[in-house]
């Protein structure tokens, strides 16, 4: 009864998961689907009287690889959105059909099987398991810890890159970013200095005109930031308009300039 | 002495070798060496000659064995050469003409950059053209054979800096080609009949062949002789051999190269007498080329084209005796002995003056070098009495033979041979007169930069040595036939034959044509102005003028069905063969391309390749395995 | 309760994986879709080790297990490298395989 019960709460922990990998567009949903699912799965073997399998099942498989999946996820970019449309003609037929019928094979073949399982015995605790392992299976062992050891050595010598130009020290990124056209000064804080201080009104320069890119870049993707327009409107009423008139010569704060600024920006976030 | 002829051919054989590996450090004594090579040759020739006078007729054919050649079972062949009377003749034909044309060449092409290389390949003609006519078997016959006409593509070519003359090197190869094909197969024949290529075999075998067998190997000898005589219908060489320097048209013409089909007839004589019907072949063939080339020699207005035909014309005479059988041969031998000595002299003396008038050979631009070259014009004038066949000179001897012999037999072939040799002498008088008066008499129509003079005594010493031969040799030979007797071991004793008319009457008519043919040219030539332009003429001369269209009548009927042939085979091959290949090829190429779709690159249709394979291995597996 | 639904259950979460891998053109989805099927083929041999009562299978499922970590570790490896060069981690990219 309580294996029956346990049966099918793997089953509904493990299906509707697994068929995120079909279905969802983030890879990090699908990988903490994944994890669900390897989570499922252990209970799955704890109720298969492989309790030793359970604990290694969640250490390697919750624990460690799908962490190193999202870990991955992460360096590769974790907003990104993979487009679901088919590229290749006719993929999708063939892919449901195949494991479409793949699936209706194996379930209409394993579905008219009846094995009864053999009377229970000890097996499943994990001295017994240790014996086979570390007696018949003992060379295997030797050849599986070669096997990681390799594999650790594989990877670091895939993702390792040499360093193929000098180091570059502050200066030089500094002078780079110069040269791209950033502030070569800090970023304003926003609002601090102005009539408003909080964190969404931008900071005013000298003339008293809004500097957008002193609001967080968060709150200007939330459109969250106080429109420039309301002080400069402000302004206009409490000041001679003359006052505003730039003087020549000073540096422009036009829409090109903020594409420096910009790129002055991605500068730092590479650092 | 006799065992020593193989020096004959050795010493200008190595003279050439030497002068053409000297190299130009040679160049100052080269033509000297040559000279000495032939003189040489002709001294050996000699003494071997003297030595076969002391002999007995019958004992005077000697084989020399040189070297086993061939050692087989099915053939075996012996390098060596036959010495006998007839061989001996042309030996000495050969290096006596060949070393008074060496001695001429010195002096004519003095002012050539190549008259070493020059000398290494008349070296290498005579040596080629002894080398054939010792021989004991008819392949080694045959190595001689193309010897020569290796030498003599490379003498006509040898101012190959032409294109056209290039090109007449190539025709007279390609033309002698045809013919050593006939001498090939002839040699396949006697293998496949007699099992054997050496003349001693194959003549005592002879006459216990078939006449069937006989006709063949006959006909195919006479093609070759045909092919290597410009005989009809293999003439169309000789006259564009004229490219060649005038001593290499004298030593073709007279000692070596047209000499030899003749040689080989004759030499054949076993096989031939055996088969009558080859023989009619080779008289009709002979007739025809005389007829044939003294109209061509009537209507040329080139000094040299002229002499040319007419080579064409009394080698056809000899052709026509040949055919006659035993009582032509050494009347075909005795003529071309004689025709060798003037018509030698004729062409020197058509090089002397080609030398004095700046190479020109039209003769409408000659006239009245009587004067201005003495020597030329006796020596010249002695070859064409000669060869009119007026008495006392040689021609008269030998051609007059040769025309009462034709007159011997039954039926329809002596009125038709012997009329064509009648009629052949006439026009031989007139067109060598022709050119004799249009050259030496009537007005000077020389072109301004002219200033004809005499030849060097180099040249002249020869011309006089021929031109004395030319003039007494058919009466010394002639006189008790000591010719015939001569070459009795060879041709065999023949009993005197009457002609179906009477000998004196034969001679009266060919008199009298001759006569008529000389006073006819004088008349139109010899008396007249000449004009400078030849006249349009009639279409008989424009025909003869352009050696009966034989250029056009070989493309139309040999080389334009050849390329045709080609091209369709060519075009087969491109179709049939390689089209089933390519075919082929495209399919798998088409077959490539098709499986080439399945692998586009995209991994995810590998994976889905795989797991379709995975489903219908298992659906394999649950159907098949239940 | 008979394990052999177990065995059921790993072959509809083997054919989702299969469809995974076929499907997604992102390729540690893809990867993921390899996993799902790895472990879909542990859980029948847990299965099975159960029905036959029997060691052999849970020691086959370690195995693979163990194998899977170095395949993850590998794979994951080339992914990061794929990515670095390409700065994309589309299956549809590196299409140079083509005939």
């Amino acid at each position: 009864m309580v294996n029956e019960v346990l049966f099918w709460v793997v089953a509904v922990l493990t299906v509707p998961p697994a068929l995120s990998l079909l279905f969802a567009r983030k890879a990090a949903h699908i990988a903490m689907s994944i994890v669900l699912v390897m989570v499922g799965l252990a209970a799955a073997y704890v109720g298969l009287d492989a309790p030793f399998l359970g604990v290694v099942q969640i250490v390697v498989y919750t624990g460690a690889v799908m962490m190193m999946f999202l870990f991955v996820l992460m360096l590769v970019g974790v907003d990104r959105r993979e487009d679901l449309r088919e590229t290749i003609t006719g993929q999708r037929w063939i892919a449901l059909f195949a494991a479409g019928g793949l699936a209706l094979l194996l379930v209409s073949v394993v579905g008219r099987v009846t094995i009864e399982p053999a009377p229970r015995g000890v097996v499943g605790n994990p001295e017994e398991i240790a014996m086979v392992l570390f007696g018949e299976y003992v060379l295997v062992m030797e050849v599986l810890g070669a096997l990681l050891i390799t594999a650790a050595v594989g990877a670091l010598v895939m993702t390792h890159t040499p360093r193929l130009t000098p180091r570059r020290t502050q200066s030089e990124l500094q002078a780079a970013r110069v040269l791209a056209g950033a502030d070569p000064v800090n970023k304003p804080m926003p609002g601090v200095f102005a009539r408003h201080n909080a964190l969404d009104a931008p900071a005013l320069d000298p003339e008293g005109r809004p500097i957008e890119h002193s609001v967080s870049r968060v709150l200007e993707a939330r459109d969250q930031m106080s429109e420039g327009t309301d002080f400069r409107a402000r302004l206009e009423n409490t000041r001679n308009p003359e006052d505003y008139q730039r003087p020549s010569g000073a540096p422009s704060h036009d829409a090109d300039d903020r594409k420096g600024r910009r790129e002055g920006r991605d500068e730092e976030g590479a650092q | 002495m006799l065992s020593v002829t193989w020096l004959l051919i050795a010493v200008p054989l190595v003279s050439a070798f030497v002068l053409l590996l000297a190299g130009r450090r040679a160049d100052a004594y080269g033509h000297w060496v040559g000279v000495g090579a032939s003189a040489s040759a002709f001294v050996v020739g000699l003494i071997a000659f003297v030595q076969m006078l002391g002999l007995p007729g019958e004992e005077r054919a000697t084989s020399v064995h040189l070297s086993s050649w061939i050692p087989g079972t099915e053939l075996n062949l012996d390098a060596g050469l036959l010495v006998d009377p007839l061989s001996m003749t042309f030996v000495l034909l050969i290096t006596f003409v060949g070393t008074l044309i060496h001695i001429y060449s010195v002096a004519y092409m003095e002012h050539d950059p190549d008259r070493r290389r020059f000398f290494a390949y008349l070296n290498m003609f005579v040596a080629a053209m002894l080398l054939l006519v010792l021989a004991d078997s008819f392949l080694l016959l045959f190595v001689g054979w193309e010897g020569v006409g290796l030498a003599s593509y490379l003498l006509i070519g040898f101012w190959n800096q032409r294109n056209e003359y290039a090109t007449a090197a190539n025709k007279a190869f390609i033309a002698n080609r045809i013919g050593d094909i006939g001498l090939i197969v002839a040699m396949g024949l006697m293998f496949s009949t007699f099992g054997a290529v050496d003349f001693a075999t194959v003549f005592d075998a002879a006459p216990q062949a078939t006449a069937a067998q006989l006709t063949a190997i006959g006909l195919m000898l006479l093609l070759a002789a045909c092919g290597k005589s410009a005989q009809f219908p293999l003439q169309s060489w000789l006259g564009d051999a004229m490219a060649g320097p005038t001593p290499v048209s004298a030593l073709i013409h007279a000692a070596t190269m047209v000499t030899a089909g003749v040689y080989l007839i004759v030499r054949s004589a076993p096989i031939f007498n055996g088969a009558p019907d080859a023989q009619v072949v080779v008289a009709l063939v002979g007739a025809v080329t005389l007829i044939l080339g003294a109209l061509i020699g009537m209507a040329k207005d080139d000094l040299k084209k002229a002499l040319a035909a007419s080579t064409m014309s009394q080698i056809g005479y000899m052709m026509l005796a040949a055919g006659l059988g035993p009582i032509g041969y050494a009347f075909a031998i005795f003529h071309l002995v004689t025709h060798g000595f003037f018509k030698a002299g004729m062409f020197l003396g058509a090089g002397s003056v080609m030398h004095a008038m700046n190479d020109q050979v039209n003769m409408r631009r000659f006239g009245a070098l009587r004067g201005a070259m003495v020597v030329t014009w006796v020596t010249f004038g002695l070859g064409w009495l000669a060869i009119l066949g007026l008495p006392p000179f040689s021609g008269f001897y030998s051609k007059d033979k040769i025309i009462e012999a034709a007159f011997v037999g039954e039926g329809w072939q002596p009125w038709v041979l012997g009329g064509a040799a009648l009629v052949g002498a006439g026009l031989t008088a007139f067109y060598m007169s022709r050119l004799f008066f249009m050259t030496f008499h009537g007005k000077a129509r020389w072109t301004d930069d002219q200033h004809p003079h005499e030849s060097p005594l180099l040249m002249t010493v020869p011309m006089i040595i021929l031109a004395v031969g030319s003039a007494f040799l058919g009466l010394i030979l002639a006189s008790g036939d000591r010719f015939t007797h001569w070459l009795e071991p060879v041709t065999g004793h023949v009993e005197h034959h009457e002609p179906v008319l009477p000998v004196p009457v034969l001679i009266g008519a060919t008199l009298v044509l001759v006569i008529a043919g000389v006073a006819l040219a004088w008349l139109k030539y010899g008396g007249r102005d000449v004009a400078l332009e030849a006249p349009t003429g009639s279409l008989a001369a424009i025909t003869a003028r352009n050696d009966f269209f034989q250029d056009s009548v070989n493309r139309a009927a040999l080389q334009r069905p050849g390329q045709h042939l080609t091209r369709t085979l060519v075009y087969l091959d491109a179709t049939v063969v390689d089209g089933a290949v390519n075919k082929q090829a495209r399919g798998w190429a088409g077959l490539g391309e098709a499986s080439r779709r399945l692998q586009n690159g995209q991994v995810r249709s590998y994976a889905a390749t795989m797991l379709v394979g995975l489903v219908i291995v298992a659906l394999i597996i649950v159907v098949g395995g239940r | 309760m008979n394990p052999m639904n177990y065995v059921i259950l790993a072959s509809i979460l083997f054919a989702i994986g299969s469809a995974a891998v076929l499907l997604r053109r992102n390729a540690i989805v893809a990867f993921m879709g390899v996993e799902l099927m790895l472990n879909a083929a542990n859980l029948s041999l847990v299965a099975f080790a159960r029905i036959h009562d029997q060691l052999d299978g849970q020691v086959m499922a370690f195995f693979v297990m163990v194998v899977a970590a170095a395949e993850v570790v590998v794979g994951l490896a080339i992914i990061i490298a794929v990515f670095r060069a390409r700065q994309s981690i589309s299956l549809d990219e590196p299409a140079e395989l083509k005939g």
